[in-house]
């Protein structure tokens, strides 16, 4: 119990440290990113999120698929909402970077459209939960198709993009940012942050899990 | 590997006794690939052609394997599964709608580049990349027909379910044939081809893998 209000804590200290710091301190002022070098503290923080949750959404579909306790399946199932959460902030978040940096709020760019399409295949499993109707089947088929999507997510988001050219950070001759932070004021808002939105994550998580517990009871 | 044989035989012994299944499936494509002959008329550059070519397939392939689940009852399919095995059976529906596939899919590359002549440099890579292209369809396709046939066999959920999944084998099969087409060094392509080849393999040992959790009730 004392752990559970320990880590509620900190996560609103780290999100709170997140929002105050990513936009007050120091940064360096590059060519072309400027001020938006600011991005770094919440679209890429929330894109690291996300990919925990969708992690923690996967390993509860496979265990529910070994233990077949309705539990596992809920949490299979909030973890996938509350990742959309975060996934929806680092498209928007990034579509308003790309917009200030690239020019356009949306390019053609294998990077993009894999994160478009992971969100899409995520899109297509709430649809999919809705449309059964017995709970055991509908756990037992949401399952099997969060693991087929989340290892094909994985080589949309992770594998794709790095074997062509793309105009994102960290790709095809772009330098990542993690090259311009050498100067620590930088990392020392970045890694608190992932911290800070995976927390809030979590919490999240625990809320839905708890109003759904209560539905049901 | 026997059931899996005897599996395999008994879907082509079935096509030969009613082949207006498969004969509607192709009849299905040739009209498509007529229909973009009509109207499209002329395709003057590469990434067009293949970006055509590559639809039509997408859209034949969910008309081929969504009929193939739908035209055997449910009972027969609980008989096939007893008999043989949930591993068998994906394991060879999986490899008979390959077959269909790339079948349907060379048929389609003869008519459409009578339709359409393209001059083609690397003739070998080519119909690779059609026939890896075609047997991953299939494969993904096998084992979301199932997901979605649960949901009362709704070809809508099916290409929702699948859309996102079949992308980046789209992305990879279409820069593989149009660099095909271009004639561009081997070398270059080495890495789609492995990528596309592994994606047929991982997609084939999930769904062996998961297949068994879905198929009972």
């Amino acid at each position: 119990m004392k752990l559970h209000i320990a880590f509620k804590i900190l996560a609103i200290l780290l999100v709170f440290f997140t929002l105050c710091a990513g936009l007050l301190v120091d940064v360096p002022a590059l060519n072309i990113l400027n001020e938006t070098i600011r991005n770094l503290f919440f679209h890429v923080t929330s894109w690291f999120a996300m990919v925990f949750l969708f992690i923690a959404s996967f390993t509860y579909s496979i265990r529910y698929l070994r233990t077949g306790s309705p539990s596992d399946d809920l949490r299979a199932r909030v973890f996938v909402e509350t990742g959309m959460v975060f996934g929806a902030a680092g498209m928007v978040t990034g579509m308003l970077w790309a917009n200030f940096t690239w020019g356009s709020y949306w390019v053609p760019d294998p990077k993009l459209n894999g994160a478009a399409i992971a969100l899409l295949a995520y899109l297509a499993y709430g649809i999919l939960r809705n449309s059964l109707q017995d709970s055991i089947q509908r756990a037992k088929v949401s399952a099997v198709y969060n693991i087929f999507a989340f290892v094909m997510m994985v080589l949309f988001i992770f594998i794709l993009p790095r074997m062509t050219d793309s105009l994102h950070p960290g790709n095809g001759g772009n330098p990542a940012f993690s090259s311009y932070d050498l100067d620590d004021n930088m990392r020392m808002v970045f890694y608190p942050a992932i911290i800070g939105w995976i927390l809030l994550g979590l919490w999240m998580t625990e809320i839905r899990v708890r109003i759904a517990n209560l539905k049901n009871t | 590997m026997d059931k899996f044989l005897a599996i395999l035989t008994k879907e082509f012994k079935s096509d030969f006794r009613n082949p207006y299944i498969l004969g509607g499936a192709g009849l299905f494509l040739l009209s498509t690939l007529f229909v973009c002959y009509i109207t499209v008329k002329r395709i003057p550059t590469p990434s067009t052609w293949v970006a055509l070519y590559w639809i039509i397939i997408l859209f034949s392939a969910f008309n081929a394997v969504a009929k193939s689940f739908t035209s055997e009852s449910r009972e027969r399919m609980l008989y096939l599964y007893t008999l043989s095995g949930p591993g068998a059976f994906i394991a060879s529906k999986a490899v008979y709608h390959g077959i269909v596939m790339v079948l349907l899919s060379m048929v389609a590359v003869m008519v459409y580049s009578t339709f359409f002549p393209m001059a083609i440099a690397d003739t070998t890579l080519f119909y690779t990349s059609v026939v890896l292209g075609a047997s991953g369809i299939a494969i993904i396709l096998s084992l979301l027909s199932t997901i979605a046939s649960k949901a009362g066999n709704n070809l809508t959920l099916m290409a929702i379910l699948a859309l996102p999944i079949l992308l980046p084998l789209m992305m990879v099969s279409t820069t593989l044939m149009k660099n095909a087409i271009d004639g561009i060094d081997l070398s270059v392509q080495l890495k789609y081809l492995f990528v596309l080849g592994g994606l047929n393999v991982v997609s084939f040992a999930l769904s062996v893998v998961l297949f068994p959790y879905l198929w009972r009730e």
